[in-house]
């Protein structure tokens, strides 16, 4: 237990306040903390964990929170970083969460909450579409000088789709046999 | 304690966690995945509370993933629910990246594992894209005008013009009051 454990802790809790949004509009934000405040990683090393980040589970700010720990106080600086990426989301949520079951007979706060219900649909399409676009074309963004469509991923893709909506299949399931069909693709 | 609680306990923890090692291609997969065992197989919760779980742990900060998990353990078995699916969720990532940050390099140009996560992500996708259309339908049966117009708006600021959820959400909140406080000074209400 030093120093740098109860750093990581608290460099951690201030990322995982700010980091509305999810998934990759929060990079620049870690990256000023851990490379440029902190010097804890070069950017180069970073770059390399986004890119982990991609090829192992679980949500980036906790898998770099781990990997940044483990690399400056081994297990015990990894579960202190870990710990302060997630505390506040998940204080916040469970605290909101109570309020919108507390005051649910009252019109106004439960429109809100069938307001963000409408809205987070929204914006989990919008993230369904980045990912489209990266399996489809490639790239985050349409750029119609630079188009190649990939047929296989559009196959693969909609026989996925179709699977889930005819036959409800299990959402592990399809991960394990899409990642063996691009064993077999590529 | 008794054995129908650790049960639950158990039962948790160990869907968390299997969810949390396939939580690959970003949070929002995992939102489908605590569907289809905690509303549709065990029936757990309902569809309408999951949507509620989804909208909050958007809307609040920190990993989607994290904060979704930790309500729907909140919600099955309260506060110790919520901590045993936060290390349920928490564990998988932590594991496998104290391992991987042994001999990165190596993890990070293995030709095996990155042809198998591009096949991934077109399941991912889909998925993904298998929810919306259920959600969707989901806020269309409200039969409430602002409601039915919000998703596909809220998908071209954020997708189209890339304007900060930061932003959406406040004024999405904002606009339901203001159509409550209108109903209201009518003389009717909401629904």
């Amino acid at each position: 237990m030093s120093r740098h454990v109860l750093m990581l802790f608290i460099v951690f809790l201030q990322i995982g306040l700010f980091s509305i949004g999810g998934g990759y509009a929060i990079i620049p934000l870690i990256q000023e903390q851990v490379v440029s405040a902190y010097n804890w990683l070069t950017i180069q090393e970073y770059t390399d964990i986004i890119t982990i980040s991609q090829m192992t589970p679980g949500p980036l700010v906790v898998n770099t929170a781990s990997f940044v720990g483990m690399r400056l106080a081994g297990v015990p600086g990894a579960i202190a970083a870990t710990m302060g990426s997630i505390l506040s989301g998940t204080f916040f949520s469970i605290a909101l969460y109570k309020f919108f079951k507390k005051y649910k007979n009252i019109d106004s706060v439960a429109n809100v909450l069938k307001g963000l219900r409408a809205s987070s649909v929204g914006l989990i399409a919008s993230a369904a579409s980045t990912i489209i676009l990266i399996v489809v074309v490639g790239a985050s963004s349409l750029d119609v000088r630079n188009f190649t469509l990939n047929i296989g991923a559009v196959i693969l893709f909609s026989v996925s789709l179709f699977l889930l909506r005819k036959y409800k299949l299990n959402p592990i399931l399809v991960m394990v046999l899409t990642g063996i069909a691009g064993l077999i693709m590529y | 304690m008794n054995l129908q609680k650790l049960k639950v306990y158990f039962l948790l923890f160990r869907i968390t966690f299997s969810v949390s090692a396939f939580t690959f291609g970003g949070g929002y997969i995992a939102i489908p995945m605590m569907r289809k065992y905690f509303v549709n197989n065990l029936e757990l919760i309902s569809e309408q509370d999951l949507m509620d779980m989804a909208a909050i742990a958007q809307s609040t900060p920190g990993a989607i993933a994290v904060n979704i998990a930790v309500l729907v353990g909140y919600r099955i078995a309260g506060l110790t629910g919520a901590i045993i699916s936060c290390v349920g969720t928490i564990l998988p990532p932590i594991v496998i990246i104290s391992l991987v940050s042994l001999f990165y390099q190596a993890f990070r140009d293995n030709r095996i594992i990155s042809v198998i996560l591009k096949g991934m992500e077109a399941g991912v996708a889909a998925t993904i894209v298998d929810l919306v259309i259920d959600m969707g339908q989901t806020i269309l049966r409200e039969k409430n005008f602002l409601l039915t117009l919000m998703p596909p708006l809220v998908f071209i600021a954020n997708f189209v013009f890339d304007i900060h959820v930061l932003v959406i959400i406040p004024t999405c909140a904002v606009l339901c009051v203001i159509q409550t406080y209108i109903k209201s000074r009518r003389g009717g209400t909401f629904d």
